[in-house]
């Protein structure tokens, strides 16, 4: 009997010290390996066809190279973390504003890339079909400018609900999620900038 | 473990809900046991269909110069028979068993992400739908329609829009897809359970060696299957908006889709097999009445081959011209992968040595799965040796090995599977007599059908020839095969029966029939909504077993 006692009292002790890791902490983790797992492939076919296509234009003719949207989307990295930390303070003020300056730099990165492509398109006559230097790179630029979309329209939403009068410093565990899915994307453009506008336009 | 708690009462199940009501609780549900449930049969649905058309396969190929379809409908028959093997049924089966197993086993009241989890369900099924639609609108419904006819691993540049008119290739391309996307979302919520929803006590160390390989499964689909979906996305870049990344006219490789798709397809043979390490790691002990061998070295095992099946993948590409140098590592991983599977099978078989065994159908079940999966594993050793390869590749000896890996092995488990939990997700027992008539005409049948093709193989025979002439000495072992196909025919009839009579009809089970040691036995037969009345507390590995003999648990030596 006073074994079983001791027992009891032993399972209550572990049941309050029990302690596991947050369930979205590990969902968003492995949504981001998953990601990054497509995005080698794609990356990995943008290599391989290095250098393969039968017919011009090729990328040193015509890729220039993107600095001030690749500085804006980076510095958006900083940005959302210096929204965080205000948010983490309950300064809803402060967390609106540097939330706004990552949302217009997000949105002046896919403007640039907007250009871009105009450009390419009108002026250089390289589409997706007219070589394999087209058909990559614009599926692997354009398979990032679809994830930063997807960001924006998430920054886009905690900015509106929070403008509407919604309570977002109940909401920090899921900005914070945001906010590693933001990095996410800026570190693949890292690799992106790399591979596109320096290994294959040199 | 005095706050394991039974719950007081069964459910209260209301006897007047209407057919309306029943369709709306399951259509809306987010509860991990009715998706896990819709799961296997969905999958078990479409397990009967492509076994059908498996059955017309055989049929045309019982005799030389058989006339029972054309060679256009054969194309259709193989490429949706093992599309719909692998994509409908292999993979709804891992989500299937994950999602209702996985939070019984660790003591939690449902998944991670339960809304996640209904979306990845239904996605599935809509990704199914999608593809079997192409039989009615695979070419654009100006004819009367066809289903893809590329094969299952639909190599480039068969696929380009040049060879593979109409729309039936995109259907193929779009289903799997779509259904991928199912499988990634249940994946990620398997291992965000197991990680986060352990109750009290239930380390790592001690979580169950089920939930131990469903998670490493998952991570091989959160890897794999992406290469999949981003080769499909560029297939279908190439047929709708004219891209050229297998368009061999613009330079495009068609030997990068066989990387791209076998860097998925390698993985997936082992996707779709650790559910049956998963099942047989839970009967075999139970069954032999002794703790599973080698736990530690089971856990390392598994985790090993969710790393190296990664770097294999190009044995299934020797007959392509590689270098040598990628022949001879791809040949070397491929024997290196061995080394782990070896392990789990003689771990498995010293569970069961000198072991209380009870040769009841569940554990009938893992004999079979041990025999016929050594059979494939040295049947694979073989083929891992690239000049043997070449000989043999895409012959009748490669399909009888990968159907003894796939039916002899994966499906045999998860009958075992079925046997086992039936009891607990329905409530009511199965029929033992016929669980026995089906293992033996299963295994009869089985063995008739495949045996043979390893024979019809080195003879010659090439796989997907919608006939062959007399002559060539093909024609015993393809009839031989063909009488096999019939007798397993009977055999899943069985099954059916079996589950749909006694779901209706069978003997009520009781919670714990076969005197389990993992925390499923411990609620009721069919599990409440919400599991466990209150979470257990977990002291080893086998907690059931501690709460049965108090004054012998487990934990006094872990
Ligand atoms: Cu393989």
């Amino acid at each position: 009997m006073a074994e079983a006692l001791e027992l009891t009292a032993d399972a209550l002790t572990m049941e309050r010290e029990w302690k596991t890791p947050d369930r979205g902490t590990v969902g968003i983790i492995f949504l981001i390996v998953t990601e990054s797992a497509l995005f080698l492939i794609f990356v990995l076919a943008y290599l391989v066809y290095i250098g393969k296509s039968v017919v011009g234009p090729y990328p040193k003719d015509v890729l220039e190279m993107p600095i001030a949207a690749t500085v804006c989307l980076l510095s958006s990295s900083l940005t959302i973390v210096m929204a965080e930390h205000q948010l983490e303070k309950n300064r809803i003020g402060p967390f609106r504003l540097w939330w706004a300056i990552t949302i217009l730099l997000g949105l002046y990165f896919l403007y640039d890339t907007a250009l871009e492509w105009k450009k390419l398109i009108y002026v250089d006559h390289l589409t997706i079909s007219t070589n394999l230097f087209g058909t990559t790179f614009y599926s692997l630029v354009g398979l990032h400018a679809s994830h930063v979309t997807v960001g924006m329209t998430f920054l886009l939403l905690v900015f509106t609900v929070s403008l509407l009068g919604f309570p977002i410093e109940t909401q920090k565990r899921r900005v914070k999620f945001l906010s590693w899915y933001w990095h996410f994307v800026d570190w693949v453009w890292v690799i992106v900038f790399t591979v596109v506008y320096i290994v294959s336009a040199r | 473990m005095a706050s394991i708690d039974y719950p007081l009462e069964r459910p209260a199940v209301s006897l007047e809900k209407g057919f309306a009501q029943h369709l709306y609780e399951w259509v809306a549900t987010v509860d991990h046991k009715k998706l896990g449930l819709m799961y296997v049969v969905s999958a078990l649905l479409f397990f009967v269909i492509a076994g059908l058309m498996a059955f017309v396969i055989r049929l045309q190929l019982m005799f030389p110069n058989g006339h029972v379809v054309g060679p256009d409908t054969f194309n259709r028959l193989f490429t949706m028979h093992g599309t719909t093997m692998v994509f409908l049924v292999g993979m709804p089966l891992v989500a299937g068993f994950a999602n209702y197993l996985v939070p019984l086993m660790i003591g939690a009241r449902d998944m991670a992400f339960p809304r996640l989890n209904a979306f990845g369900f239904w996605i599935f099924l809509f990704g199914g739908f999608l593809l079997y639609y192409s039989y009615i609108g695979g070419s654009g419904l100006y004819g009367a329609g066809s289903a893809p006819d590329v094969g299952w691993f639909a190599n480039a540049p068969l696929t380009e829009k040049a060879f593979s008119r109409g729309h039936s290739t995109d259907y193929w391309a779009l289903g799997i897809l779509v259904s991928g996307v199912g499988s990634i979302a249940s994946a990620i919520n398997v291992i965000a359970t197991a990680f986060s929803l352990r109750c009290p006590g239930m380390t790592l160390s001690r979580m169950p060696l089920f939930v131990w390989v469903m998670v490493v499964d998952s991570w091989l689909i959160l890897v794999a299957l992406p290469p999949l979906t981003a080769a499909q996305i560029m297939l279908m870049l190439d047929r709708y908006l004219g891209a050229n990344f297998f368009n061999t006219q613009q330079g495009g490789s068609a030997v990068l889709w066989q990387h791209f798709f076998w860097i998925f397809g390698h993985p997936e043979v082992y996707i779709l097999i650790f559910p049956a390490f998963a099942i047989l790691s839970e009967v075999i002990p139970v069954f032999s009445r002794k703790p599973l061998f080698g736990r530690a070295a089971m856990v390392g095992a598994v985790v090993a081959i969710g790393f190296i099946s990664l770097g294999v993948w190009a044995h299934h590409m020797f007959a392509v011209g590689m270098s040598s140098w990628s022949n001879t590592f791809f040949a070397g991983s491929s024997m290196l992968v061995g080394i782990p599977t070896g392990l789990k099978i003689f771990n498995w078989t010293a569970t069961m040595y000198g072991g209380k065994l009870r040769l009841q159908t569940p554990l009938l079940y893992c004999c079979a799965f041990l025999f016929q999966f050594l059979v494939a594993g040295l049947t694979g050793i073989m083929l891992a040796v690239a000049p043997f390869d070449w000989q043999l590749h895409d012959s009748y000896f490669l399909i009888a090995h990968f159907h003894y890996t796939l039916m002899g092995g994966l499906v045999m488990g998860i009958f075992a599977g079925i046997y086992y939990w039936f009891p607990k997700a329905i409530g009511k027992m199965y029929n033992e007599k016929l669980g026995k008539w089906q293992f033996w005409l299963m295994i009869i049948g089985f063995n008739l059908t495949f045996l043979p093709q390893h024979i019809a193989g080195m003879l010659g025979m090439p796989r997907r020839i919608y006939t062959y002439a007399p002559g060539r000495g093909w024609e015993l072992w393809n009839l031989l095969s063909s009488l096999g196909a019939m007798v397993q025919f009977v055999a899943v009839a069985c099954l059916v029966w079996n589950l749909v009579h006694s779901a209706l009809r069978g003997e009520p089970a009781g919670d714990d029939p076969w005197d389990g040691w993992t925390l499923e036995w411990a609620t009721t037969s069919p599990p409440p909504e919400y599991n466990f009345e209150k979470l257990p507390v977990v002291r080893s590995s086998r907690p059931l077993w501690d709460m049965k003999h108090p004054h012998d648990p487990d934990w006094k030596y872990e």
